[in-house]
């Protein structure tokens, strides 16, 4: 249960960790086969958004791996791109490209690179990387769907940090305006940015009350519990008239015990052999 | 020329429901019939130019034509990233109309003056880049980008412009005009420095001195070919340009020269701004004449070359 009286500056610990099933640690496994093929990547902020891009595939959007074009699917923009592996893993179990291409994660001639190409990996709408531009394509597109009359939704995830940009709240306002309620922006809230804590660095709270503030409807959730996220993700739009922002707490680097909360694990490469047996064992002790 | 540019827009959307028009925080009355008759499509966001273009590209994204339109420093500067992310690296049909390129905005001072837009938007991929010289090369201008596939940047002049474009001539994007056959000076403009150009040319007739002019209308795509093939004979190459020295057509100019004609010419006269901001106000024509970009100052400055005097770069 929330604490929501603990929910500002604590947030973090308001909710007690879930054991990870076999399907997050699964996709955990899958990340980090993307880190080893790489030798590099944003593990930490890749780690933090596994139950959220698993609900959303698995339980909420609308798609079709074979058809990613298809114009009926609900968008997904990952705008905290450098958060990729977490896309490519559950892309990859959905089939949009060959399992393989994990292994060539960042490689020359690979198709994934350290952030997300529309032009090169089925599945993603937008190049993402340079922080705060997927909100306001994400309003963009969701103005063109009611502009159809398309009942497709778009989903955006930003990272706590990323929402350090002014972008960010011009695209907000944005929303507000034009009561996009086919909009979710899902808050990957996991309390750290490269440097420090989000609260050092430049505190995001009041949160809740700051997308409220411009217009949204807002939820707080475990960004860890998937039933949790099936039930909110289920109860879109919050409001009618109104855009949705999931504020999704969530730990950076979980399932991996000894790098939770932990801002060196925000990007790690030159792993050695023992230290990815190491992160292999603690997600697979984390079941 | 804007009212010329919008009105455009504004009968293009009447005939494709592809277009929306995005303004950022216009002059009130600005395209009211477009509003009043297309209010699903006409949108003004406020300023917000990082949101304009984004919210453009996710537009364009879905198969809608955006045009956008605000003040040019702020259309090219204050959104930097988000044009060439959104737009250049995903090759998205928007059209950037941008207000007072140039020294229009003389009297607010240099934050409002676009003098680099040209070069920051040409170190871009994909990106095109137009400067139409009059009301009526903008009528055929704009009514051409709307199937473009890419991203493209349109700078407006200041408005009563004079008219020198000639239907005669044609217009296609990328095509270079020639305005005046090159005799042994040929002067290559852009924009309202095009005009200038002609001043000049006319005066130097007088004076016995043949002198082409060649309108670069889009300097992105550079149209090589009719610069190249413009050569034959001249001795004195003029670039002139309502733009910073640095980066802009005269940059364009000399980069196609070096690469491809190194000997062609062997006098060549970069004329434009400094690399400095504005220091004074009044209007674009006395901020012209300062910078040494009105016909007459042209004209001068050509016959000094010829003379043997001026600056010489070969």
């Amino acid at each position: 249960m929330i604490n929501f009286a603990a929910l500002e500056h604590e947030a973090h610990s308001v909710y007690e960790p879930l054991a990870l099933d076999r399907r997050s640690r699964d996709l955990r496994r899958l990340v980090v086969r993307g880190l080893v093929g790489g030798g590099r990547g944003h593990l930490g902020s890749a780690l933090s958004a596994i139950e959220i891009v698993r609900v959303l595939y698995d339980d909420i959007m609308a798609h079709q791996p074979d058809q990613p074009e298809w114009a009926e699917r609900d968008r997904f923009l990952l705008s905290k791109g450098h958060g990729c592996l977490s896309q490519y893993a559950i892309l990859a179990d959905h089939g949009y490209f060959r399992m393989g291409e994990l292994d060539r994660f960042c490689r020359f001639d690979g198709i994934l690179g350290g952030h997300p190409d529309a032009g090169k990996v089925p599945g993603v709408e937008a190049s993402t990387g340079a922080l705060g531009h997927g909100p306001s394509i994400a309003v963009g597109m969701a103005i063109a769907a009611k502009l159809k009359g398309a009942a497709h939704r778009i989903f955006c995830v930003t990272g706590d940090g990323e929402i350090n940009e002014g972008s960010v709240w011009e695209a907000a306002m944005a929303a507000g305006k034009h009561k996009l309620d086919n909009l979710t922006i899902i808050v990957d809230y996991n309390k750290l940015q490269s440097y420090d804590r989000t609260e050092v660095v430049q505190d995001l709270e009041p949160l809740t009350s700051k997308w409220e503030s411009f217009g949204f409807a807002v939820r707080n959730v475990d960004g860890h519990d998937v039933e949790g996220l099936r039930r909110t993700f289920s109860s879109l739009p919050f409001a009618d008239g109104r855009p949705s922002a999931v504020i999704a707490h969530t730990i950076k680097s979980r399932g991996v015990a000894h790098a939770e909360g932990d801002p060196a694990w925000h990007h790690k490469s030159k792993m050695t052999t023992e230290e990815i047996d190491g992160v292999l064992a603690a997600i697979e002790g984390e079941g | 020329m804007r009212k010329t540019c919008l009105d455009v827009v504004y009968d293009l959307a009447k005939q494709d429901e592809r277009v929306v028009f995005i303004g950022s925080d216009l002059g009130a009355g600005t395209l009211d019939q477009f509003r009043d008759e297309m209010p699903d499509r006409f949108f003004m966001e406020g300023v917000s130019e990082q949101n304009l273009i984004g919210m453009a590209a996710g537009l364009a994204m879905e198969g809608f034509i955006p045009y956008v339109n605000t003040i040019a420093t702020f259309i090219t500067r204050r959104c930097y990233e988000q044009l060439a992310v959104d737009l250049c690296l995903h090759n998205l049909p928007v059209k950037l109309i941008a207000n007072g390129g140039g020294l229009v905005y003389a009297p607010l001072g240099p934050t409002h003056l676009a003098i680099e837009d040209m070069a920051i938007l040409r170190a871009l991929p994909r990106m095109s880049i137009f400067a139409p010289c009059d009301r009526e090369e903008m009528t055929r201008l704009v009514p051409q980008t709307l199937d473009m596939t890419g991203p493209c940047y349109i700078r407006l002049a200041k408005g009563g412009d004079e008219v020198v474009s000639e239907a005669e001539r044609g217009f296609e994007i990328g095509k270079a005009i020639q305005m005046r056959k090159p005799g042994k000076v040929l002067i290559i403009g852009t924009g309202i420095t095009t005009t200038r150009a002609l001043h000049a040319a006319e005066e130097l007739e007088g004076q016995g001195i043949d002198c082409g002019v060649l309108h670069m209308h889009t300097v992105k795509p550079l149209d090589e070919a009719a610069i190249l093939s413009q050569l034959d004979g001249v001795e004195l190459l003029v670039t002139v340009e309502e733009h910073t020295l640095v980066g802009g057509l005269g940059s364009a100019v000399g980069d196609l020269l070096l690469d491809k004609a190194p000997n062609a010419v062997s006098r060549l006269v970069h004329l434009g701004i400094p690399d400095i901001f504005a220091d004074k106000y009044g209007t674009q024509d006395e901020l012209l004449e300062y910078y040494g970009l009105q016909g007459f100052q042209i004209a001068q400055r050509i016959r000094d070359t010829l003379k043997g005097e001026g600056a010489q770069v070969a």
